[in-house]
């Protein structure tokens, strides 16, 4: 502007007005409320009416809640403690704790080791799940299956050892023949790891008692703990499996693309309770005459088989996503197939799938419960059976099914918070 | 005279099998046939052997075998009498009935959670997300027992409603909600209720016809005829008309007290309601995700453009958010569809007789057949999501971006 213009008019102002707060209802708290509560007459009512099923729910489940007795040992004792008042019957948790963790045959001088193995997995579990944790860690993660074992299941240390050298002179035999082909390295690590824990099988049956606990029977599972035994098994098993399914799909031979599809499909389309019937009345009948393989491996076979058939589509999808030029790459740089699949391949369509592959893990943790439909009594069949069924404690329904709740949604919620943490870490596209 | 490139002519050598990549795919096909073919041997030579030792044979004979167990709820007639095979169509029915109903309430409820958690409204937001998590995150089968607990603890027995110290009574005088399920009115159809139902269809028509005429109205002449009261007006009116003029041919059976129990009217079974809210407020919780995501999916540019050419929010929902949102949201829907219908096998759990119920369950105990029902019930659920997915295959092609 020219000052002519100034000049042209009779005043300008020549110092700034000093700066106004803004109205009360244009800021803070007011501004949000007005912006988030009450933005129009729908979004008020929407607001009052939700106001008012909270306070419906609180006012109700609060005194039950606060209310609660948590030291009686049976309900109507604690009915009686009440004395007519709103209250929640939550000594049937204490009471009924053990019974609820690990199950009402677990010997309870034993219950150190579950707890211990437990303690052992999120140890173990750290280098996997947090990538800065140091990498050492790792070996510990290898041994921590066969210590698990030795621990829940009891019996002598040698078993495990065994398989555990087994495992190792397999991973030993691959490593030495890995260098002519990937294939001669897996069948040179299978024979070793078979010949050796065949041969090795004599010491543990000629000195049963060497480092042995007391041995407990499967069928003495029980309650979270084969939960979480359940989920940590078939998660880890059928991550590889798999894997391998997903390869076989997207594979250009015929046979083994057309076998992988068969069984992926024919798992997904049935449900699970009736792989679960499977494991319980029929799969005994494909095993060989007299063997004796006990139900919670039947069990944890097909769970496996399942979960590996819906990983498998996941990571389909992850291979699928990935743009062709990084195949065409990986074959111009003269890799094989093997090669190019663990060192270009593999790693980017896993981190594309690890979403999918946490929701088919929680999906696969919900889905343990249904072994108390055939009979097995994890901590759904610890509550339906055992527990409401006996007599100190016949009607106590809330407190026991809010406990199903609140310990599922702990662990679903915690992990697929995490994968979500995992993906932003993962995240190396820029923006 | 040959390049380094060409493939090396001359004989074909065993070595080739594996150090030739045109003949080790072969080599590889035929080694994992062979271990199947072992693999499948194997089980096999278990199979008959383990049936042998037990006297035991494969047959589908006791399918046409009497029952001889009742079944408490049944859409087509059965008896004790009936054969194994009927009882298992009973529970064919009863599993599509449930997944029917399921399908319906979870789509409703799961659509309605997905809109209100992209509210303005912080607070139903917050409710909706609290919703999503908490049944999302909770085994289904938690879920059911909950349903059927509320049934057992908190409901009143029929019982309390007799006597005139009632402590329940009924709802509008019609409805009961009971321990043991719930009773509603049945519509009984009188002589010339045929005239009123025609009608009803025929309304049913028109309404489609009228906004078939208001879209070609639009699209032709840009002429905006407004469709929402004459819709309303067209279904009710005739029907109703038609219902007086032929006298009040319909008229409802109320269930009412006899004894102990109720009679009367439409009986729905606990077991059955406690089962269809489980599955439903479950897959909604699922349901409400995908459809969140499939309207975020659709860029803001487009709800921006839409605005820009001066149309009003709910046509902005109606004629360009929702048609590209569908094309997201209605695989992973049909998905939740068919988990829906294979979760609805926990049916057992609380014994509602589903195919699980009586061919996986009552049939499979008595007749001791594990292998031949296990196998029926696989092929059955099997065949449903099969005809899923090729449904769903059909609609991907249908609505997929036709692209030049």
């Amino acid at each position: 502007m020219s000052d002519t213009h100034a000049h042209s008019v009779a005043f300008v102002r020549d110092t700034m007005l000093p700066e106004q707060p803004p109205p009360v209802s244009e800021a803070g708290a007011v501004k949000w409320v007005r912006e988030n509560l009450f933005k129009g007459w729908f979004n008020s009512i929407l607001t009052i009416l939700s106001i008012y099923f909270i306070y419906v729910i609180v006012s109700g489940a609060w005194p039950w809640f606060a209310n609660g007795i948590w030291t009686t040992s049976s309900l109507a004792e604690c009915r009686e403690m009440l004395d007519g008042m709103t209250g929640a019957c939550f000594s049937v948790l204490t009471e009924r704790w053990n019974q609820l963790l690990f199950g009402f045959k677990y010997p309870p001088e034993a219950y150190w080791r579950p707890i211990l193995a437990f303690v052992l997995l999120i140890v173990a579990i750290a280098p996997v799940l947090y990538p800065k944790a140091p990498r050492k860690m790792l070996a510990f993660t290898a041994v921590y299956p066969f210590l698990a074992f030795w621990l829940i299941w009891g019996g002598t240390l040698l078993i495990p050892l065994m398989v555990m050298v087994g495992m190792m002179a397999g991973y030993f035999a691959f490593k030495r023949f890995e260098r002519q082909s990937f294939a001669m390295g897996m069948l040179a690590g299978l024979i070793a790891a078979v010949v050796v824990i065949w041969a090795g099988g004599i010491i543990p049956s000629s000195m049963p008692d060497v480092l042995a606990l007391q041995a407990i029977p499967s069928r003495d599972l029980g309650g979270f703990m084969l939960n979480m035994i359940l989920g940590t098994v078939c998660v880890s098993l059928s991550l590889p499996l798999g894997i391998v399914l997903a390869l076989g799909r997207q594979s250009s031979m015929p046979i083994i693309k057309w076998i992988c599809v068969i069984f992926i499909e024919f798992i997904r389309g049935v449900p699970l309770i009736t792989l679960l019937f499977v494991a319980n009345v029929v799969l005994a009948y494909f095993f060989p005459p007299g063997s004796n393989i006990d139900l919670v491996l039947r069990v944890i076979i097909m769970i496996t088989m399942f979960s590996s058939a819906y990983i498998a589509e996941v990571i389909r999808g992850g291979l699928a996503a990935l743009p062709r030029g990084q195949y065409e790459a990986a074959d111009s740089l003269g890799l094989d197939y093997a090669q190019s699949m663990r060192l270009i391949i593999l790693p980017q369509a896993l981190k594309i799938s690890i979403p999918g592959i946490v929701n088919v893990a929680v999906g696969l943790f919900k889905d343990t419960v249904l072994v108390s439909v055939i009979s097995m009594f994890d901590l759904v069949g610890m509550i339906r059976g055992p527990i409401l069924a006996s007599t100190e404690w016949n009607g106590v329904y809330w407190e026991l099914w809010g406990f199903a709740v609140f310990v599922f949604f702990i662990v679903c919620f915690s992990i697929s918070k995490y994968s979500q943490w995992l993906e932003r870490q993962l995240a190396t596209d820029h923006r | 005279m040959s390049t380094i490139s060409d493939p090396p002519s001359g004989s074909f050598r065993l070595s080739m099998l594996i150090n030739d990549t045109r003949y080790r795919s072969y080599t590889f096909q035929f080694i994992a046939l062979v271990l199947l073919i072992m693999a499948f041997a194997y089980l096999g030579f278990n199979l008959l052997a383990n049936l042998q030792a037990a006297g035991l044979n494969i047959s589908y004979q006791f399918l046409g075998e009497p029952a001889g167990y009742d079944i408490n709820q049944t859409l087509i007639e059965y008896t004790s009498q009936s054969s194994h095979w009927r009882a298992s169509l009973v529970g064919v029915l009863n599993t599509l009935l449930v997944a029917f109903l399921g399908c319906i309430m979870a789509t409703v409820i799961g659509v309605f959670v997905g809109v209100l958690r992209l509210s303005n409204n912080w607070l139903v937001r917050q409710l909706m997300s609290i919703y999503v998590e908490i049944f999302r995150n909770v085994p289904v089968l938690v879920w059911i027992l909950i349903i059927m607990a509320v049934f057992i603890a908190v409901l009143p027995q029929p019982r309390e409603f007799r006597g005139d110290d009632a402590t329940a009574s009924m709802v509008f005088g019609a409805f009961a909600f009971t321990g043991r399920g719930f009773y509603a009115p049945a519509p009984i159809f009188g002589p010339g209720s045929g005239v009123v139902i025609a009608v009803f269809l025929a309304s049913v028509v028109g309404i489609f016809a009228f906004r078939n005429y208001a879209k070609k109205a639009l699209y032709d002449r840009g002429q905006l005829i407004p469709t929402l009261w004459p819709s309303l007006a067209i279904f009710f009116i005739p029907a109703i008309l038609a219902f007086f003029v032929m006298g009040r041919p319909i008229t409802l059976d109320l269930p009412s007290l006899q004894g102990f129990n109720f009679q009367g009217g439409i009986f729905m079974r606990n077991s059955l309601i406690a089962l269809w809210f489980a599955l439903s407020i479950y897959t909604a919780a699922f349901i409400a995700e995908n459809v969140r995501a499939g309207i975020l999916a659709v860029s803001k540019g487009q709800t921006e453009a839409a605005a820009s050419l001066g149309l009003r929010p709910g046509r902005i929902m109606n004629l360009v958010v929702l048609p590209q949102a569908l094309r997201v949201i209605i695989p992973p829907l049909i998905s939740q569809y068919l988990n829906l219908t294979k979760n609805s096998s926990l049916a057992i759990a609380v014994g509602y007789m589903d195919l699980t119920g009586t061919l996986g369950g009552i049939t499979l105990n008595q007749t001791g057949r594990a292998i031949e029902a296990i196998f029926l019930l696989m092929l059955f659920y099997l065949a449903i999501s099969l005809a899923i997915s090729a449904i769903m295959n059909v609609y991907n092609n249908a609505v997929k971006l036709k692209e030049r």
